[in-house]
């Protein structure tokens, strides 16, 4: 099977220390993956080169058997971090989601039937349909992260990139984004998130990318997650831990634990008149 | 009706007033984008740096709309360079290079102090130098950029709020940018004679961000915004010949006065309306 995205030995950044290091990735039509890595260890970047944002200095990122070479990868919706939306910008949920339709739509500044049609549909799928008319910031953060994610979907695109999904919204509202983007993974497009949330991949993914600055390691969290792994994209001392058939993933405590350190803190004290009451 | 009227029997006041009507109206639009881009201070700083060329093409005998263009233009393309390659910032590039332009203008007016042409209607705005051509270059500029916005209406929304995410969506930003710049450059110099170069930019921001408070819909902030821009030309140019005063001022005082008036309509419905959430509770 052809991969729909295909990065051989891409290298991204100049001198000694470029961003990305010789990454070959390959992406399968209908493959669902999550880019795992600290900060800094290039994620926003490989997910750009793949949108053909950026370039790579060596190597060469190919969508469908197609090297993009400085032209925007067609069929992509893309979902960027919420935390780098102008929320105070006018714009109402309709509007955002039709600047989506840009390269389908016709020339008049107004959405045409089609688009109209579209956008319902779009709205009634990812039920925020009654909040088309609402500016962008009257809206809680998972309704939020759904305008921008029906953005995307608003352009029939084969492959959907987003940029730390589960960040800054609380974690409720991460389950459902990732259950939502579950459902839209079963009905055949191609997913590839970013996230800082280990344990969140390691319960919603099929597949994981461990990154900081190379490929670490990828395959089915299962396998990938393992400490020496994890010590080595984090540069750190990783626990990994099995209950209930889940797998999580915990930092251990740099070798002290607060009462090591202070064994008196300074106590909370519960309200009297709340503690009689129970 | 007829005091209404009467000032339309002359000529000049006929020129002037379709002029700010349309310049009112096309500084309001342009006004949306570079209050949502954070260009205000690039409107300011241009406008000035346009007065040099203005000047310059006037000793040089040039043709004044050429003269200034290319100007302005190049300036923008000095101030483009120099945070390029350099460690500066854009609003101090802007500061050095439009006020050096600014300066070049104020002193060879000091030098050549024989010049017949009002300098002042170019610093301050005066309706009495609208001549019919210029009526006609304003109108035609002002057509000329709304056909532009209109049908790039869709790339323009989408660059401006967020031009990282266009690219990826096919929308080609560097080139919106570079032509967004030319309108801007063509927008000054046609309201350069009506409002004069110290006060456009204040023709480009009020209507703008009055037209914000109103509402949370841009399509609807780019018609109100058009719109309160050609209304106060209007008025502004009848406050400016009852009391007498510069018209740029006048249009300017009159846009500051309704960006209060909204401003204090709408805390003032914050407060009914939080007070009538607290009666319910």
């Amino acid at each position: 099977m052809r991969p729909l995205v295909e990065l051989n030995q891409v290298t991204f950044g100049f001198g000694a220390e470029p961003v990305l290091e010789d990454i070959s990735l390959h992406l399968h039509p209908g493959q669902f993956a999550a880019l795992v890595g600290p900060s800094g260890a290039g994620k926003t970047s490989l997910l750009k080169l793949i949108l053909g944002v950026l370039q790579p200095t060596h190597g060469e990122v190919c969508i469908k058997g197609q090297a993009l070479n400085g032209k925007p990868a067609p069929r992509v919706g893309y979902v960027p971090q919420l935390e780098a939306v102008d929320w105070n910008f006018p714009v109402t949920v309709a509007q955002a989601v039709l600047m989506g339709r840009i390269q389908r739509s016709g020339v008049w500044p107004w959405p045409g039937r089609k688009d109209k049609e579209r956008l319902n549909a779009i709205l009634e799928q990812l039920d925020i349909a009654e909040l088309a008319g609402r500016h962008i910031r009257d809206l809680s953060g998972g309704q939020q992260q759904r305008v921008f994610l029906a953005r995307a979907l608003i352009a029939d695109p084969e492959l959907l990139v987003l940029d730390e999904p589960t960040t800054g919204v609380d974690m409720r509202t991460a389950e459902n984004v990732l259950h939502m983007l579950g459902e839209l993974n079963r009905q055949g497009i191609t997913i590839l998130i970013s996230t800082h949330d280990l344990n969140t991949a390691a319960a919603h993914l099929p597949w994981v990318i461990c990154i900081n600055r190379r490929v670490i390691a990828q395959g089915p969290p299962e396998e990938v997650f393992t400490v020496e792994t994890l010590n080595e994209t984090y540069q750190g001392d990783m626990l990994v831990m099995h209950q209930d058939g889940m797998l999580f993933v915990q930092q251990k405590p740099h070798g002290h634990t607060y009462h090591d350190l202070f064994p008196h803190p300074v106590p909370g004290e519960v309200p009297a008149h709340r503690a009689e009451s129970d | 009706m007829e005091i209404l009227l009467e000032p339309f029997q002359f000529e000049f006041f006929r020129n002037g007033t379709i002029a700010a009507v349309l310049v009112g109206a096309l500084c309001g639009l342009i006004g949306v984008y570079i209050v949502l881009r954070g260009m205000s201070y690039i409107g300011h700083g241009l406008s000035h740096a346009i007065f040099g060329g203005a000047v310059v093409s006037y000793l040089m005998a040039w043709n004044f709309y050429l003269g200034a263009g290319l100007w302005g233009f190049i300036a923008a393309i000095l101030i483009n360079q120099t945070v390029r390659r350099t460690k500066i910032n854009a609003d101090a590039a802007i500061g050095v290079i439009t006020t050096a332009s600014f300066a070049t203008g104020v002193a060879l007016i000091s030098r050549y102090r024989h010049f017949n042409r009002n300098f002042d209607a170019a610093l301050f705005g005066n309706i009495l130098g609208v001549s019919q051509s210029d009526v006609w270059v304003v109108a035609g500029v002002t057509l000329m950029i709304a056909a532009i916005i209109f049908f790039m209406y869709k790339q323009l929304l989408f660059t401006t709020f967020q031009a990282e995410v266009a690219e990826v969506y096919g929308v080609k930003t560097q080139w919106v940018d570079t032509l967004f710049a030319l309108i801007l450059a063509a927008a000054l110099i046609a309201s350069m004679q009506i409002l004069g170069v110290t006060l456009i930019a204040a023709a480009l921001i009020i209507p703008a961000i009055t037209a914000r408070l109103l509402t949370d819909s841009f399509s609807r902030m780019n018609l109100l915004s058009t719109m309160i821009g050609a209304l106060t030309g209007l008025f502004g140019m009848y406050l400016s010949y009852t009391i007498d005063i510069a018209s740029g001022a006048s249009i300017v005082l009159l846009q500051a006065a309704t960006f209060g008036v909204v401003l204090l309509m709408m805390s003032i419905q914050k407060q009914v309306s939080r007070r009538l959430v607290n009666i319910h509770v």
